[in-house]
């Protein structure tokens, strides 16, 4: 299948319903649909064999997403935030291009061979223009490339993960009920375009007839009043954002009274917020989703009904569910698989590794990671309990091997969370076989270097810091990318320059 | 009889609006049908003069998705119409839908 059937779809069955922008002066779905056709027969003319897109979100990005698709390009959407060099290093990979400009990027990029700019302005008035041709919205190969979205580079050079038309549709129609949303459903985007929640949350409420709200970029305090004033029913945050939301939330005292679902994901939540999140707004449904940009969003999730569940069970091991993903989806396979690539049992750890439809693990220039059975392999260690549920634990690479033991850093940062003066504790291994260095974020007490004790009278896990750490480090900042990542490139130069 | 044999294979009903895609493809050969007739692929010429078997009009409704155990197939309805999908002179139950809760 491809995108532009998915938005023909709606438009057929909700022409009237509103698809983007407020309720009273929104765009319906029959009106995106017709812009985005416009705008497809724009992008088909216009130069370059990929549409990329420089900029916040704005009506401009669900039409450039579905417009790109009807030309028969893929789309682009690149971080605004990164540093010129490097913003000009993506984009002259991305050429030959036309590339979708907000203020300002051109000035910061310059010219590169291969590549025309068209502001956003251009790109609406396009879109808007009623002389427009439109260009057809049923046809397209589905196994075209129907989005290149740059990893964030975290670890290392960014790689260009492609994801066709049959990865994207196979996880919205295995997902998501064609109309199924009530009609006063709204959900707001404040992720940035280009991250695959961002991409992701278009394509399923279009599916879905849910009505979207954007911000141009996610700040927390129009944030709260666009959900309050827009009577916003559904939102995903990463967990860098739901801290400072609740904060509002929590001294202003008038709740979220339209929320209905709010779903977090693209990296791990601490369990603290969580508790505190569902203390505030009791009558939210929480929805817990782990996913990867190359298995096109979500292959897991877990559901109100198993976080109602775990928080009102006296069963560690139910309870113990509220730091798990939930279930894997049941349109696709997951295999926890040992560094022989061999299944391991259950409750053991090792690499999550997942097949379906939707998985692309799939790279431009450096062809696919899936094994000849195809598995991807996610480089996320993880394991499954007896019920299926899926527990991860961070980057395989980012593992700490001492005395001949793996400890995992996400289980000893969960540990060191549950103090409520610490907000991040990332771990970072210097050398696998020497040291550990690690940084937590505002200072308690008590916490001194390790010397196989650990951290005395603030960490009730002492086998989590058996070994001892070498180096401890108390930060107010810590780096992380616009979408909650931490940059662990970043902060392993910072330390080993801080402990050499 | 028609093929259904790549996934995203689109069809329409020589006597209503409905179209259909292949979500999952047939085992072998299937006799496709709409409304009573065989369903063409989009592209080809409908045959002229047919007229909805009134046995296959409870109609397809737009978004909802066919399968046939025995074959296999699976289809979902991108046109609503009519028409009933059968395999043959057997109509295909609408598979049941249980959407995950929204996670983005």
């Amino acid at each position: 299948m491809h995108l532009g059937m998915l938005l023909e779809m709606a438009a057929d069955g909700m022409a009237d319903r509103v698809a983007l922008g407020p309720l009273a002066s929104g765009l319906t779905f029959a009106e995106l649909a017709s812009q985005a056709r416009r705008l497809g027969a724009a992008l088909e003319a216009l130069p370059g064999e990929r549409v990329g897109l420089i900029d916040l979100n704005s009506p401009a990005v669900p039409l450039t997403l579905f417009g790109a698709a009807i030309a028969g390009k893929p789309f682009v959407p690149i971080n605004y935030r990164l540093a010129d060099p490097q913003l000009r290093a993506i984009v002259a990979r991305t050429a030959p291009a036309t590339i979708i400009v907000g203020e300002g990027v051109v000035e910061r990029v310059g010219p590169v061979d291969g590549v025309e700019f068209l502001s956003r302005a251009e790109a609406l008035a396009l879109a808007e223009n009623p002389e427009g041709k439109e260009a057809d919205g049923w046809g397209g190969d589905a196994e075209e490339i129907a989005v290149l979205l740059f990893t964030s580079g975290t670890t290392g050079e960014p790689k260009a993960a492609v994801l066709r038309h049959s990865n994207l549709t196979e996880y919205i129609i295995s997902t998501v009920e064609f109309a199924g949303s009530a009609e006063d459903e709204a959900a707001i985007v404040s992720v940035p375009p280009y991250h695959i929640a961002g991409i992701s949350a278009v394509l399923s409420s279009t599916y879905s007839g849910r009505r979207v709200v954007q911000l141009e970029a996610f700040d927390p305090v129009a944030w709260v009043r666009t959900v309050r004033k827009e009577s916003i029913t559904h939102a995903m945050v990463v967990p860098t954002m739901l801290g400072r939301i609740l904060d509002i939330v929590e001294s202003d005292g008038l709740g979220l009274p339209s929320l209905r679902s709010l779903s977090y994901g693209g990296g791990p939540m601490p369990l603290p917020v969580i508790e505190r999140a569902v203390g505030l707004l009791p009558h939210v449904g929480f929805v817990n989703a782990y996913g990867l940009t190359e298995t096109s969003s979500t292959i897991a999730v877990l559901g109100p009904d198993d976080h109602q569940a775990a928080f009102a069970s006296d069963d560690p091991a139910v309870r113990a569910r509220l730091a798990s993903v939930g279930k894997p989806l049941p349109t696709l396979e997951v295999s926890i698989r040992d560094a022989a690539g061999i299944e391991v049992p259950v409750g053991e750890r090792g690499e999550i590794s997942v097949r379906g439809g939707q998985v692309s693990g799939e790279y431009l220039g450096r062809g696919t990671t899936l094994d000849s059975d195809g598995w991807f392999p996610t480089r996320d260690e993880g394991n499954l309990d007896e019920a299926g549920y899926l527990f991860v634990h961070g980057r395989l690479d980012d593992v700490i091997v001492r005395g001949g033991e793996n400890l995992s850093p996400g289980e000893i940062e969960a540990v060191l969370l549950e103090h409520p003066s610490v907000l991040e504790a990332p771990l970072l291994v210097r050398d696998p076989e020497q040291g550990v260095g690690r940084a937590g974020r505002r200072r308690r007490r008590h916490f001194r270097r390790g010397d196989g004790g650990g951290p005395q009278g603030t960490c009730p896990h002492p086998a989590a810091f058996q070994p001892g750490a070498d180096h401890i480090q108390f930060r107010e900042e810590l780096p992380f990318n616009e979408s909650g990542k931490l940059l662990r490139r970043v902060l392993r130069t910072e330390l080993s320059e801080a402990f050499t | 009889m028609s093929l259904v044999a790549k996934p995203g294979t689109r069809y329409r009903s020589a006597v209503d609006q409905t179209e259909v895609i292949v979500v999952k493809p047939a085992s072998g050969p299937v006799d496709l049908r709409c409304g009573g007739h065989p369903m063409v692929a989009i592209g080809t010429e409908v045959p002229a003069g047919l007229t909805l078997d009134p046995a296959f009009s409870a109609g397809t409704p737009l978004g909802k998705r066919f399968a046939d155990g025995e074959t296999g197939v699976e289809l979902l309805c991108t046109k609503g119409g009519a028409g009933s999908l059968s395999i043959g002179e057997v109509i295909l139950s609408q598979k049941d839908a249980k959407p995950l809760p929204s996670s983005d």
